[in-house]
């Protein structure tokens, strides 16, 4: 059964999305503010709630409140770090990288956008980045892409992100099940005009960081390998600092919450899903 | 329904072992075992078809947008497309494809998400989350087992500068893929119900799935 649509429903549908549209891609962009300076302003000790260095081709996890604010910064030479995260109240809503790019218009995550939940509530926001080079098409490596681009050296001392994930989500209660599409930052991937994606090392330098604020409680996981796109036939990651900074209240002008109709309707959600 | 196709001669309407018409806006599922050729066809043209794959022995092996993206290198699927496993294996292989583009990077409509897209007055529209809820449901799994999914027929051009829309579908009525399983496989599908975006014209419409076995079974 099929009854179609009338062409006058149709057309006002279609005008509505070329609005969104228009604006979606147009104006918002504008708006962005560009990269974070380098060097990153210092934290104060006392708001530093704990500092972890996760050694290259490990895994962590820790919990984040909301308002906290992680630091992630490439102190100690290039790397790509993986990201997934999950509602701490309720594992089964978790990062949703689709969602994130599709609501945004862009695959390109900088400072201002936000990272989506599957739940249509905001998990993150980015407050700080200053190189703008992360990959949410690709993610992370794995044990068979390690084997084949690092042939004859394969082996656990070649750690990779998917075991690393399914490690962490283990010991969190999860299963594999529960691992969410990840979100590869400093890995500085680009589409050309075929689909076919490229690797821009020039977008990433040692000391570049990424400020996320947490926007609601969350189990967050790290893994620290090689992105499987890097172009470097050796497996060299450094160790990737993460800084977990005490909350503070965003501004009611804060730049995340409000630089887009679609992130402020995401902070709706999430302001209605805490009463 | 639109003129069958005959992509060889060991496919005839007669002799397919499935042969399932999926209404607009409805979910589906079905089995396809290891060797067999699966056809999902976009019968009226210009309708985003939501598909997921699960190893049919082991649900918890199923199919990883980002696995086929890295194995492809590239963000689209066609013609030679592996579709690739959480566990880095192939689920099955694109042997044809009349339409040419199909996006596996935006994933599924949701309530939720249409919310935040369009506005909270979208909530209460028919999405393909709820399809996928509720077919694998079916399998005994939930809303955790719903991972990014494929877009056949979905039109998402990506610019070198990330930029990303959905634009209106490029595929006429009839357009099909053909996949071989290489292993067996529950296919899940979404026929997009989605009105607010030209996924699907804004006018959703029937798909059908067609099943046969293998010619070198
Ligand atoms: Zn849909």
């Amino acid at each position: 059964m099929h009854i179609r649509r009338s062409h006058d429903e149709i057309a006002a549908n279609r005008a509505r999305y070329e609005e969104h549209q228009r604006q979606g891609l147009n104006a918002t962009p504008k708006a962005l503010p560009g990269k974070s300076d380098k060097p990153a302003a210092s934290i104060a000790e006392d708001r530093i709630i704990h500092r972890e260095i996760i050694p290259g081709g490990w895994y962590w996890s820790t919990r984040v409140k909301a308002n906290e604010v992680l630091r992630i910064s490439l102190d100690q030479g290039l790397s790509t770090l993986s990201l997934i995260a999950w509602n701490a109240a309720d594992t089964t809503e978790r990062l949703n990288l689709p969602d994130t790019v599709k609501v945004q218009w862009t695959t390109g995550l900088a400072k201002g956008r936000v990272i989506f939940s599957d739940m249509g509530r905001v998990m993150f926001s980015i407050v700080e980045d200053s190189c703008g080079a992360h990959d949410v098409l690709v993610g992370g490596s794995t044990a068979s892409s390690n084997a084949k681009k690092y042939a004859g050296a394969n082996g656990p001392a070649l750690r990779n992100t998917r075991d690393n994930f399914v490690l962490l989500a283990t010991k969190a209660g999860l299963d594999k099940r529960d691992i969410p599409a990840a979100l590869a930052l400093f890995a500085p991937v680009r589409v050309d005009a075929d689909g076919k994606f490229h690797w821009k090392p020039e977008l990433v330098q040692q000391g570049d960081y990424v400020d996320l604020r947490a926007d609601m409680d969350m189990i967050v996981g790290f893994s620290n390998c090689p992105h499987p796109l890097d172009p470097n036939p050796v497996y060299a990651p450094n160790p990737v600092t993460v800084t977990r900074i005490e909350a503070s209240a965003p501004s009611a002008d804060d730049l995340c919450r409000t630089a887009t109709p679609e992130a402020v309707r995401g902070f709706e959600n999430n302001a209605f899903a805490a009463l | 329904m639109t003129q069958f196709v005959q992509t060889s001669s060991a496919r005839t309407l007669t002799n397919a072992v499935q042969d399932h018409y999926i209404p607009a806006e409805a979910p589906f599922s079905t089995v396809v075992k290891k060797g067999q050729i699966l056809r999902i066809e976009d019968s009226y043209g210009q309708q985003a078809i939501d598909t997921l794959f699960y190893n049919a022995q082991d649900f918890s092996e199923r199919y990883s947008s980002q696995d086929t993206m890295r194995e492809q290198g590239a963000a689209y699927i066609s013609t030679g497309t592996k579709i690739i496993s959480s566990e880095g294996r192939v689920m099955a292989v694109m042997t044809a494809d009349t339409c040419g583009r199909h996006d596996t990077s935006a994933g599924a409509c949701s309530c939720e998400s249409n919310t935040v897209r369009f506005g909270h007055y979208t909530k209460y529209l028919h999405a393909c989350r709820d399809n996928f809820v509720l077919e694998v449901s079916k399998h005994g799994m939930s809303k955790r087992d719903v991972v990014p999914n494929i877009n056949f027929f979905m039109n998402v051009p990506i610019e070198p500068s990330g930029e990303m829309t959905i634009v209106d579908g490029i595929s006429a009525p009839g357009d099909y893929v053909e996949l071989k399983a290489e292993m067996d496989l529950l296919l899940v599908i979404s026929n997009c119900p989605q009105i607010n975006n030209p996924c699907n014209g804004f006018d959703p419409t029937p798909v059908r799935v067609l099943v046969w076995e293998g010619e070198d079974a």
